[in-house]
């Protein structure tokens, strides 16, 4: 099978709605077809990778700790846009320290996140083959 | 469909996982598995536990690619291959390594 | 006659809440809940629009849903008070009408 360039878009935020879920099970799923996948967030879909949620109070999983694993699954490009982060007053500082860990350099763990202005995040996204949005 | 173990009775779903991961305990981990006539070993128990410690750090149930590179990095290069962890759990590492480890089945696993 | 308008829609992504503040009067209550709890964060494109609204209204937000999107209590518009379940039904209760801004 040919590899494709998958980009998952991510523009709502967890737990109001179920797509952010939805998003990362068929992400997680995808990864098995050893395809490129990166990922984008967008909009509300910051607030997905935000560090510190806690769920105690709606009773429903926390899924947040689920992306961490991203990196086992080969999926090493989380493309973050600065203005959706900028218009929320957020910081990157807010996001999860999200890694993948590089077999070939005794594991080293490498930032999996890439900061992207809007512009920039037009050119990733015109580059893509596929692209599923949640 | 519900186990014994104890005198407590587990409830488990129609491909015997557990309902409620939280009623997990080691002895419901062998009662699962001497339903499959399987006893296990101390190499079971190192993927079983790896098992659980990756679901309670990830919540999720890593995909059988993955669990071969975490248990390479983890236990050593001849364990960390799909032989050695068929021959362990010949139903598939993902499936029945994740049962008695009381985890759901892996995502994407069919 | 006091209202309850409950919204649940984030600002940025909807109108919805936008649509609430345009109609609500002064004394009514707004309650954020679920992806509308995001609006409770000060320094935001949305905040100065809420502060405004808070003149003369009151202003709660779902501690739990504000709490499951990652963010955190010092860092809320002044003013806003976090409420939980109990203290929802204790604003349902205290307003003879609730409106919906789905």
């Amino acid at each position: 099978m040919a590899t494709k360039k998958f980009m998952f878009v991510n523009r709502k935020a967890p737990y109001g709605t179920v797509y952010a879920l939805e998003s990362l099970e068929v992400v997680l799923i995808s990864a098995a077809f050893e395809q490129d996948v990166s990922l984008a967030f967008i909009d509300d879909g910051v607030y997905q990778i935000t560090k510190g949620q806690n769920t105690d109070g709606i009773g429903q999983k926390n899924f947040s700790s689920t992306y961490k694993a991203l990196g086992d699954y080969e999926i090493k490009k989380l493309y973050v846009e600065k203005e959706s982060l900028e218009e929320r007053g957020l910081t990157p500082d807010d996001l999860m320290d999200l890694v993948w860990e590089d077999e070939d350099d005794d594991w080293a763990e490498k930032p999996s996140i890439i900061l992207v202005d809007r512009s920039e995040m037009t050119d990733v996204l015109a580059d893509q083959e596929v692209i599923l949005s949640f | 469909m519900a186990l014994e173990v104890d005198g407590q009775s587990i409830e488990l779903d129609e491909e015997g996982y557990l309902v409620d991961l939280s009623s997990w305990t080691p002895e419901v981990a062998k009662a699962l598995a001497a339903e499959e006539d399987v006893e296990l070993t101390d190499e079971h128990w190192d993927i079983i536990n790896f098992l659980r410690e990756y679901y309670e750090e990830y919540q999720i149930a890593p995909a059988v690619r993955v669990l071969t590179k975490a248990v390479g990095k983890r236990l050593g290069k001849d364990k960390g291959n799909s032989k050695y962890l068929y021959s362990l759990f010949p139903y598939g590492p993902g499936k029945q390594a994740c049962k008695y480890a009381g985890l759901p089945k892996p995502t994407g696993c069919v | 006659m006091a209202m309850l308008h409950i919204v649940n829609k984030s600002p940025f992504e909807r109108v919805s809440f936008r649509s609430c503040l345009n109609h609500a009067k002064a004394g009514d209550s707004i309650l954020m809940i679920e992806d509308a709890a995001v609006a409770a964060m000060d320094n935001t494109s949305f905040s100065d629009e809420l502060k405004a609204a808070m003149a003369d209204k009151s202003v709660y937000v779902l501690g739990g849903d504000y709490a499951a999107r990652g963010l955190s209590e010092d860092r809320m518009i002044d003013g806003i008070k976090s409420v939980d379940y109990a203290g929802f039904v204790d604003l349902t209760v205290e307003n003879e009408t609730t409106q919906s801004w789905l």
